[in-house]
């Protein structure tokens, strides 16, 4: 993320626009088909966010490689200019894959699970999300950033008080009461950012984020407060524990899609809002608050496992499989690393990939059995061999097996926060363990075992959802095997981050490994490497991988 | 003969009044003097009168934005952008309120010419208020829109509710009048004027040795003007009066009252007593802390949707307050966009209220909302449109109002008020989240639909409202200019 916003010569059409309006056109569409054709409104819906996942892939191609760090796509309108206020979109390393994973998850959730009932409502909230979404991950200006941030709520709110199962109502009003509760300090926090920016530098007020970013010239103790009004909304959307209560009712109580696009993209507003947003905004502020964090990330690591554990319901399970997983993504970030946010950025997507197909999974089984309580399923490997194996797939990189998409992430994760505070690392594996313990035993208890009534004639998985799973499954596969597309788009910008923070942190460097000099920071490898690697030097098994020769 | 000097008159300033007022009263007139009047004339009337008011409005404002604001009658008579904007406010509320109460009087079974009289007169006294630049002529305004309220918020003869209401309104609001005269008196005795521009002039001139007296007099006119606009802790008759009145009624008391009450509190104290804001502005800020807060978590508690909007009022005045207590021309312009948008919010809401209030006007517990979106989805939509730009979510006017009161107070330093206010934001939310909740969530099983048909004047309001909160909410543009040329300015000392 640098000052300078790379040209972009190789754009047809405003790209970056078009992924935020496309969504809000096809959902306005949706909303003026008729009621009672719901193979016409699936249709504009899906191929409404193919249109989008397209643009978002294409995205990839088009990323300057040379220019990792920067900006691109840079799109820039006015909107309120009374206000200070832009409607500037762009896209760098950090956000790339969150859009690409954004791209790729609305269709597949929204071709994965009919609603069942008021299909026009359901399609059309669940494009007005994406477009919220979208507007998330790219918007360069605080407040496009927050309406986005806001407005995802409604769509949420709709789809899990609507198309949820249960207990429904509370869930979605749960949900949206912590958050909007979480970001109505962040609206101040951005206000206040805002006016001491444009009284210390002198000038209108801008809400343009690289502007206030570079120029750092809010003083450091209303940058704590300020960070700490920023780190409340993030902290609730990730959720860090102890806010976390909301998300184990709003994963289990939402439709399925719900679900998918509840733990896949919404979870990571939160972390990329802190990367973004809190790294790049208040380098000192969140150097200062780091350790609070990393404890609050170990917490949930560990928290969030042993309740995994507890769970009878195979859901719950999954939700609160995803509080650790945020836990390693948070004490990636805050090792202020460049291994360590690498791995959370990572994580980020991998979380996306698994977790999704984890809730598309069970609600699966749940379609099939109309149950997810784990004592009632049993032995469902004999009626569905494939989809047991596809879980087994999904679970394993859900565990963070070496070869899977999970591995990769979570080692770097640990890389990060081992050289950065040590223990800290060493009670977050131990998180990887309790990983182990919580999707095998469950595994074993829904798969294995002797099958009874309805769970021994269970249908397998049908053609359409195999479809549906194998992007899924190619991913997990791919990003385990052959990371380095991914992390050489990543890495520039996550360099400039922690150079970014070095600047700004007095006394602060990146810590590095604390094993001498034959290790070299990741950076500085060049681009034919493979970044998995840098400096496992430590007992970690990661022979599996075909790529381990690198040290 | 001796020749009197007469104040110079701008007549074409005066027009707003004049049609309002000597349109209620010749419908008064006709309707005394022709037996049996039908019902579309005095509807019609009231609905030509106040677009008639509107249409006026347009010169108005390019006269006044060229040839710049001034102050007519003795400089008693304040002609600027706020005048006009909140005269167009009023005008356009009061065409609301009429298309909203022909099909309420004839489903109540209620008289159906004096709620349109008291409607007009109540609105030029809003526009005098609004537009006074003397506190005696403020004090004129006030009344005459008061009274007519008082009388129809009474309207609805065989609800023992709305006696008690307007009793209440009464009483408390003639105790709120000598509060306000009270505080005139003193901030006389003061400064030596009751016209605003000599206020502020020897305010801004002369530092008083003991300003004891001036302090007492800001304080009563506090009182007085919060009354009017409900902020707590004046606002205990809001939630009976709210319930009581017949719903156009409380309709206008919410979006043309407030408006009127809020000109009237910027102009007394942003313009004239702004060299004081020191004094004035921390008290004013509790208000609109405890307005938000309490507005807010009491609203959470109800089971009546009128009470709830009544309390959520009271959380909007306490966003509005915030505004004020800035004390400057960005907070004063955000107040204004603030009015308009709610204007629309609370009319288009209101207009969803009397629709659901159904034969007897009782209809308004939230179970009376479950299931409302299988049976009348596209009711169920607009009120959810409403209700979330109530509750400020983006895209929505609500949104913007709320974004430019908070810009103000931060800018002018006030974090905890601002900060608070938005937690008070987010505890309002879960009110109309259970709005929501039973529109959307809860079924009733039956299909049964006792809501009537909804007329043609109810449709119409409730689809401007929610149009207009739509494009406020992607093009706050034009809204946030007329705000900024709206802030009041005094013209003419000594």
């Amino acid at each position: 993320m640098a000052v300078v916003l790379a040209a972009s010569s190789t754009v047809p059409f405003a790209v970056l626009p078009a992924l935020v309006l496309v969504p809000a056109v096809g959902a306005a569409l949706v909303a003026c088909l008729p009621r009672r054709r719901p193979e016409l409104l699936r249709l504009v819906a899906v191929s409404t966010s193919v249109v989008v996942g397209g643009m978002a892939v294409w995205l990839l191609s088009g990323f300057d490689l040379d220019h990792g760090a920067d900006l691109q796509f840079v799109s820039s309108g006015t909107w309120m200019a009374d206000l200070g206020i832009s409607w500037t979109l762009g896209v760098d390393g950090i956000s790339l894959f969150l859009v690409v994973l954004t791209g790729v998850l609305f269709p597949i959730a929204l071709l994965a699970v009919d609603p069942g009932h008021d299909d026009r409502a359901y399609y059309g909230w669940l494009l007005l999300l994406e477009a919220g979404v979208m507007g998330v991950f790219l918007a360069l200006d605080l407040m496009v950033f927050f309406l986005c941030f806001e407005v995802v709520l409604v769509p949420m709110y709709f789809l899990i008080g609507r198309w949820g199962h249960g207990n429904r109502a509370y869930a979605a009003t749960k949900f949206f009461l912590y958050t909007m509760a979480g970001s109505a300090l962040l609206l101040v926090g951005i206000l206040a950012l805002a006016f001491l920016h444009a009284d210390a530098v002198g000038g209108r007020v801008t809400f343009d984020l690289v502007a206030i970013a570079e120029a750092q010239a809010v003083d450091a103790t209303a940058a704590r407060w300020i960070f700490a009004a920023f780190a409340l909304a993030f902290a609730v959307k990730v959720p860090i524990f102890p806010l976390h209560t909301w998300l184990p009712d709003a994963h289990t109580e939402a439709p399925t899609a719900g679900s998918v696009i509840l733990a896949g993209v919404l979870l990571k507003l939160g972390t990329y809002g802190f990367l973004r947003f809190g790294l790049y905004l208040f380098p000192e502020a969140s150097h200062h608050f780091a350790p609070v964090f990393l404890t609050l990330g170990v917490v949930g690591i560990v928290y969030g496992a042993v309740v995994a554990t507890m769970q009878r319901d195979l859901k719950r399970l999954v939700a609160y499989s995803s509080v650790a997983h945020l836990g390693f993504i948070v004490l990636g970030t805050f090792s202020l690393n460049t291994e360590g946010i690498e791995g959370g950025l990572l994580q980020m997507v991998n979380h996306g990939v698994s977790t999704g197909a984890l809730f598309l999974l069970v609600g699966m089984v749940y379609e099939r059995r109309h149950t997810r309580q784990i004592d009632e399923l049993g032995g469902l490997q004999k009626a569905a061999p494939v989809m047991a194996g596809v879980f087994t797939v999904v679970m394993l990189s859900s565990i963070g097996l070496p070869g899977l998409n999970g591995f990769v992430g979570e080692f770097l994760v640990l890389v990060g926060a081992f050289n950065a505070h040590r223990w800290f690392a060493v009670v977050a594996a131990g998180g990887v363990v309790l990983a182990a313990l919580y999707l095998l035993w469950a595994y074993q208890r829904v798969f294995h075992g002797p099958a009874q009534g309805d769970n021994a004639t269970m249908a397998d998985l049908r053609l359409r959802e195999g479809l549906v799973l194998a992007p899924l499954l190619a991913l997990i596969v791919f990003m385990g095997v052959y990371p380095k597309p991914v992390i050489e788009r990543m890495e520039p910008a996550v360099d400039a981050l922690v150079a970014h923070v070095e600047a700004h942190v007095d006394g602060f460097h990146e810590p590095t490994s604390q094993f001498g000099s034959e290790v070299e920071p990741l950076g500085d490898h060049g681009t034919g490497h493979d970044a998995g690697h840098g400096e496992s030097d430590d007992d970690h098994d990661d022979g599996h991988d075909e790529h381990g020769e690198d040290h | 003969m001796l020749a009197v000097a007469t104040p110079e008159v701008l007549w074409w300033a005066l027009l707003p009044v004049l049609f309002l007022s000597i349109g209620g009263l010749l419908l008064l007139t006709v309707a005394s003097v022709v037996r049996r009047l039908p019902d579309a004339v005095p509807q019609a009337w009231t609905v030509v009168t106040g677009l008639a008011v509107l249409v006026a409005c347009v010169p108005m404002w390019h006269e006044v934005r060229d040839g710049g604001p001034r102050s007519t009658l003795a400089g008693s008579v304040a002609v600027d952008g706020s005048t006009v904007l909140v005269t167009a406010l009023l005008a356009a509320v009061v065409v609301a309120v009429a298309l909203l109460a022909r099909p309420y009087l004839s489903r109540e079974d209620l008289p159906g010419v004096e709620v349109y009289v008291l409607l007009m007169l109540s609105a030029s006294g809003g526009i005098v208020m609004a537009s006074a630049d003397d506190l005696i002529v403020l004090f004129l305004g006030l009344e005459i829109l008061s009274i007519a309220v008082y009388v129809m918020a009474a309207l609805h003869l065989r609800r023992i509710e709305s006696q008690e209401g307007a009793m209440k309104y009464f009483v408390l609001g003639a105790f709120a009048s000598a509060f306000l005269l009270y505080g005139m008196a003193l901030v006389y005795g003061a400064t030596g004027s009751t016209r605003l521009a000599l206020v502020a002039e020897h305010l801004s001139t002369t530092v008083l040795v003991s300003d004891g007296m001036l302090l007492a007099g800001i304080g009563l006119l506090l009182v007085g003007l919060s009354f009017k606009v409900a902020a707590v802790p004046f606002h205990a008759w809001t939630p009976d009066v709210y319930q009581g009145a017949p719903t156009p009624v409380v309709a206008w008391m919410a979006a043309g009252v407030k408006a009127a009450g809020f000109a009237a509190m910027v102009r007394v104290l942003v313009s004239a007593l702004g060299t004081h804001a020191s004094d004035w502005a921390p008290p004013v800020g509790a208000l609109a802390v405890a307005s938000v807060v309490v507005g807010a978590v009491v609203a959470v508690l109800q089971t009546d949707v009128r009470r709830m909007l009544a309390y959520s009022s009271i959380a909007h005045a306490g966003f509005l307050l915030l505004g004020v207590q800035a004390a400057d021309a960005d907070g004063t312009a955000a107040v204004y966009a603030y009015l308009v948008v709610y204007a629309l919010l609370a009319t288009g809401s209101f207009a969803v209220l009397t629709v659901m209030g159904g034969e007897g006007d009782a209809a308004h517990r939230i179970d009376d909302y479950r299931g409302l979106a299988r049976r009348r989805p596209v009711l169920a939509g607009a009120f959810t449109l409403l209700l979330l730009g109530q509750a400020g979510v983006p895209f929505t006017g609500g949104f913007v109002a709320k974004l430019g009161v908070l810009a103000a107070a931060v800018a002018d330093r006030g974090y905890w008020v601002a900060s608070v206010a938005m937690l008070g934001a987010a505890a309002a939310a879960f009110v109309y989240l259970r709005i929501l909740v039973a529109m959307y969530l809860e079924d009733t099983g039956d299909e049964t639909d006792d809501v009537g048909p909804v007329p043609l004047g109810a449709r119409v309001v409730i689809g401007v409202a929610c149009a207009g909160v739509l494009f406020v909410g992607f093009v706050p543009g034009p809204l946030l200019d007329l705000a900024r040329d709206a802030v009041p300015q005094l013209v003419g000392g000594s």
